[in-house]
């Protein structure tokens, strides 16, 4: 070891202990950097990400409220919620899907739809997320995936809340249904819907849908970064939908169906004084459990070509000629303006002229009616009587005392979709087919026919306001509410409609004994039919609807005319005639004649209604109070609310 | 100089056993007791960050038992062994690099691995050792400081192989190698003016650098400066990890309490985010209890380092300690978004074996360099 080494060795110690040195400090910075940015992050930032920290943790799972039970008005349920069982993947857990789908398939029935469906599900959510794959699952299927369950990871079976209809497609035009909730309805909804997947779709279903509904409950659930529930922290429990009893009886409602039966028709049956709607039947029907979780393509196929048109609500939207069965109201008119008095006098020939022309307007007895007077003339329908009344009126006249009824205008039922049918004037027709008003046209519209068009629910509705001498109820469904958890019924309030003004109070008298006639009067319409055995008292008018048009000359022969081109047949009554309880509406689609078709089908309504279900005895000893419930009374809490028996003590008055 | 020659003899006859014994097999035991202190925090830590699985907890235990077994043996080679096989073990690791390149096995979409028959090797963690001895045992065979030409040489003999890891690519490892070189030559007294000078054209190469990144690597770098841009892509890490440092505030959320953590916001929360772990149940007390151990095994290091008793043996432990501290800050730097996410282990804490036994390989030497001192000619 030389001299200059070790002189090298001490300088290069040095050198070496004067970098370590600098070292030292640079790592006393970077320490010094490190603390004071875990202090900047630790201690001055702490509460925000602390804040931020439980975000993360905390995930508000929303619990969907039970929906509202809907009752009959004597608390017969009528759609309730009942657990149904679905097959739900979560598709994190699952292995291969297209394999998974495969195996499932060979095991419950999957359909082409089940799988569309399932696939743009879970393309919409989260991968950790279960989407329903299959709803409705039978006994067996259940029993055949429990065996085969450790195949399938992530396939579990689910109980839900189903909507169930447990009469089927009894009153299914009233009542509605609720189906899965779909794009454009999510777009309106709030956040109380963040947990429901079904929503009212139709009927009483979708108009008290909010009532129905009730409020979304939240579950704070400790979650995963990848979403996975850990446990429940917190629970704000839902609030239940209200239970709604209806207006309807469906004990009336399935005795009309039943009479009905195959038939095309529509009955709406109304409470004159308050507008309850008793009966609310449109046929044929359709089963709206179908709809509650998608009808296959095959079954919506089959209700959409029928020629039946099942999925028509013919009660509401169904516009009709109304046919005689505005005669009445004609009478009325013609007393109201003072166009004829009750002995004024017409001859009938069998048919009518305009001064003029060769048109020949038929009655519809080709002998005619001989001298006839108002009240006769609507007993026996006599055509050329309202031909000669129309033509003293005058469209236009026609057209304000009709509209005074509600014809050509909602009659406001909470239901969705009612249509409004037609009360033409000749500032109607100008409007609409930019053409004036022709003379024949007038009488015409006097029969009920050509351009007039009548739902049968209005049909209904101006019956009633004729029974309950000129006031109109708003016709409605909803009879009480009942708040969750509570044994409180509240009967909702009738409200009016419109008072049709009268000059003369007997002129209601007229027109109501004219009816009386059409079915008591020895030469009345309905009298054969129906009057001669009845023991009450029953107001009505028979019609008939043209669906061809007859040549001119030709005679209508109903046996060799083509079932769907026969005529409608109509009928409107109220009964008993002294105190109404019931005022109807029905039309048997290409039924031929309201008398032989129309009028026995309500004759059998108002049997069973005032006689078995109000327990009269006769029409002259009329029964005071009915059934509903007066006002908001308390009642002892049912011990099930879903049977029948029980809950008629909630409704039904002692 | 000389009295730090001096303490080596100057131990009492009285000492026990098994400070004896530790003595007899080159153990230093004020290393040994920081790092075993340093395990065992980090064992605490990986258990809570590990879901509680006692299975990961023993593989870990494992891997620190191999880890320890690799540092005594490497504790008893002389530093004139290492400095002899220096050339040999840098040759053979480019070689073995090179081969990564060619033929490696292609994990976590980056070809790091080679298949030696029954096991698979790392020759970017060998090079992590063979770069500073390389270059320290250049530098050594003449007075320094070293003339500007063999500055150069030695700036090549690192940057080879950091270019070659770079390549496969292992941003993180690379410049941790680069690292070791630079400190070598920083040891080794280079002049200040190459420094600053060094310095400025490493600046100017900045530019020219983020051309040939790949797209994750620039990725990574813009997610760093905003990391809120892309919180559900990349910054969702930097993001939830400062989440789980700043709830843990002073005192922490107790160990096993850590919601980040247990609810699996925090991204690799057993390896390279395990520092988010400890800052959220340990809090900012913890923190300061596991700096200082790291701290007090630095400035052991570089004791150790100074009282090296030849220029390579000198060299080196301070290029291995130096980098040791890197491995520190870049990690917590990165965890605590100071630094770009790249993917550098918490050394000694983060779960993973190869990494940790290079470390506590390196302290082996420092180990050996220190305790084979005596027969060092002076």
């Amino acid at each position: 070891m030389t001299k200059t080494h070790l002189k090298d060795y001490f300088h290069e110690s040095e050198m070496f202990n004067a970098r370590v040195i600098v070292a030292i400090i640079a790592i006393l910075v970077l320490m010094g950097v490190v603390i004071a940015r875990l202090v900047f992050l630790q201690i001055i930032n702490h509460a925000h990400y602390t804040t931020l920290s439980q975000e993360n943790r905390v995930t508000l799972v929303p619990i969907p409220p039970p929906r509202g039970i809907i009752y009959d008005r004597n608390g017969i349920v009528l759609a309730q919620n009942s657990p149904s069982f679905s097959l739900e993947i979560t598709p994190d857990e699952a292995g291969d899907m297209d394999t998974t789908l495969r195996e499932l398939g060979g095991l419950i029935a999957l359909s082409e739809r089940d799988i569309k469906r399932f696939r743009r599900e879970i393309a919409q959510k989260r991968r950790f997320e279960a989407a329903p794959l299959r709803f409705n699952l039978t006994e067996e299927e259940m029993a055949r995936l429990a065996v085969n369950r450790y195949r399938f990871p992530g396939v579990e079976v689910v109980a839900r809340m189903t909507r169930e209809y447990p009469l089927g497609s009894l009153a299914v035009h009233a009542i509605g249904y609720v189906g899965r909730i779909n794009e454009a309805e999510l777009k309106k909804l709030d956040t109380n819907y963040s947990g429901t997947t079904h929503i009212g779709k139709l009927g009483v279903e979708k108009t008290y849908e909010d009532m129905l509904h009730g409020t979304v409950g939240v579950e704070q659930v400790e979650t995963t970064a990848r979403g996975r529930a850990l446990r429940v922290l917190g629970r704000i429990p839902p609030t239940a939908g209200k239970n709604i009893y209806l207006t309807i009886d469906i004990r009336l409602q399935a005795a009309i169906e039943g009479v009905l039966g195959d038939r095309r028709g529509a009955v709406v049956a109304i409470e004159p004084k308050t507008g309850e709607v008793l009966a609310f039947a449109s046929t044929p029907g359709y089963d709206p459990n179908l709809f509650v979780n998608g009808i296959s393509s095959e079954e919506y196929k089959a209700l959409q070509t029928s020629l039946d048109k099942p999925m028509i609500n013919r009660a509401l939207q169904g516009q009709y000629p109304p046919g005689s069965t505005v005669k009445p109201f004609y009478a009325l008119a013609g007393l109201e303006y003072n166009k004829v008095s009750p002995e004024d006098t017409v001859a009938c020939h069998g048919h009518f002229q305009l001064p003029g022309v060769a048109h020949q307007y038929r009655d519809w007895k080709k002998e005619g009616h001989g001298v006839i007077n108002l009240e006769h003339a609507v007993e026996q329908s006599c055509d050329v009587y309202f031909y000669t009344l129309a033509l003293k009126l005058g469209i236009d006249k026609m057209a304000e005392f009709m509209t005074r009824f509600g014809l050509g205008h909602k009659t406001g039922i909470d239901l969705p979709g009612e249509m409004s049918g037609v009360m033409p004037s000749s500032a109607w027709k100008r409007k609409t087919y930019k053409q004036p008003w022709y003379g024949g046209e007038t009488l015409i519209a006097g029969i009920g026919q050509g351009y007039v068009l009548t739902t049968p629910l209005q049909l209904a509705t101006i019956t009633a306001t004729i029974a309950n001498q000129g006031v109109q109820m708003k016709p409605h469904m909803l009879h009480a509410i009942q708040e969750p958890g509570s044994a409180v019924i509240t009967r909702q309030k009738p409200q009016q409609n419109v008072r049709v003004p009268v000059v003369n109070e007997e002129n209601w008298r007229a027109a109501v004994n004219s009816m009386v006639s059409v079915v008591h009067g020895g030469r009345g319409t309905a009298y054969s039919s129906i009057g001669r055995t009845a023991t009450y008292k029953i107001a009505g008018k028979t019609g008939t609807a043209q669906v061809a048009g007859i040549k001119q000359g030709a005679k209508y022969n109903e046996s060799q005319t083509p079932e769907r081109l026969r005529d409608h047949a109509l009928f409107v009554a109220f009964a008993p005639a002294e105190a109404p309880q019931i005022a109807m509406g029905v039309i048997v689609e290409n039924g031929g004649h309201g008398s032989s078709t129309a009028a026995p089908v309500a004759r059998i309504a108002m049997d069973y209604y005032l006689k078995d279900l109000l327990g009269m005895e006769s029409a002259a000893k009329a029964p005071e109070a009915k059934s509903p419930v007066e006002g908001t009374k308390k009642v002892e809490p049912t011990p099930s609310p879903a049977s029948p028996e029980a809950a008629q003590g909630v409704t039904q008055d002692e | 100089m000389n009295q730090k020659a001096i303490p080596v003899y100057a131990r009492p006859k009285e000492q026990g056993f098994l400070f004896r014994l530790l003595q007899r097999i080159h153990v230093d035991i004020p290393l040994l007791c920081g790092l075993l202190l340093l395990s065992t925090a980090g064992l605490v830590v990986l258990y809570s960050a590990g879901g509680q699985s006692l299975d990961v907890l023993m593989r870990q235990v494992m891997r620190l038992a191999l880890a320890f077994a690799v540092m005594l043996v490497l504790a008893q080679v002389h530093p004139q062994h290492l400095q002899r096989w220096a050339p040999w073990l840098f040759g053979a690791g480019i070689l073995l690099l090179v081969a990564v390149l060619l033929v490696g096995d292609i994990g976590k979409g980056a070809r790091r691995w080679l298949e030696l028959g029954a096991f698979r090797f790392q020759p970017s963690e060998m090079m992590r050792i063979a770069v500073p001895m390389m270059v320290a045992w250049y530098l050594a065979n003449s007075p320094l400081p070293p003339h500007p030409l063999k500055l150069i040489i030695a700036g090549v003999l690192a940057i080879v192989p950091t270019l070659l890891i770079a390549k496969q690519p292992d941003l993180g490892t690379s410049l941790l190698i680069a690292c070791s070189g630079i400190f070598v030559i920083f040891l080794s007294g280079v002049r200040w003016r190459y420094i600053i000078l060094v310095g400025s054209l490493v600046a100017a190469f900045v530019p020219i650098a983020w051309s040939l990144m790949h797209d994750y690597q620039r990725q990574r770098v813009l997610t760093f400066l905003d990391p809120e841009s892309d919180p559900l892509g990349t910054g969702y890490h930097i993001i939830q990890s400062k989440i789980a440092i700043g709830s843990g505030g002073l005192y922490g959320k107790g160990w096993l309490n850590g919601t980040q953590s247990y609810l699996d916001f925090i991204p690799e929360r057993s390896t390279d985010f395990i520092f988010a772990v400890l800052s959220e149940e340990f809090g900012l007390i913890g923190i300061l209890a596991v700096l200082a151990i790291y701290l007090f095994i630095v400035m052991r290091g570089l004791y150790i380092a100074s009282q090296a008793h030849d220029t390579f043996t000198r060299l080196l432990a301070g290029s291995l300690i130096l980098t040791f501290s890197v491995y520190i800050f870049v990690n917590i730097g990165m965890v605590t978004a100071l630094l770009p996410v790249v993917g550098v282990p918490l050394p000694l804490i983060s779960y993973g074996g190869t990494s940790m036994v290079t470390v506590m390989a390196g302290f082996g030497i420092l180990m050996s360099i220190h305790t084979h001192r005596k027969l060092v000619p002076t």
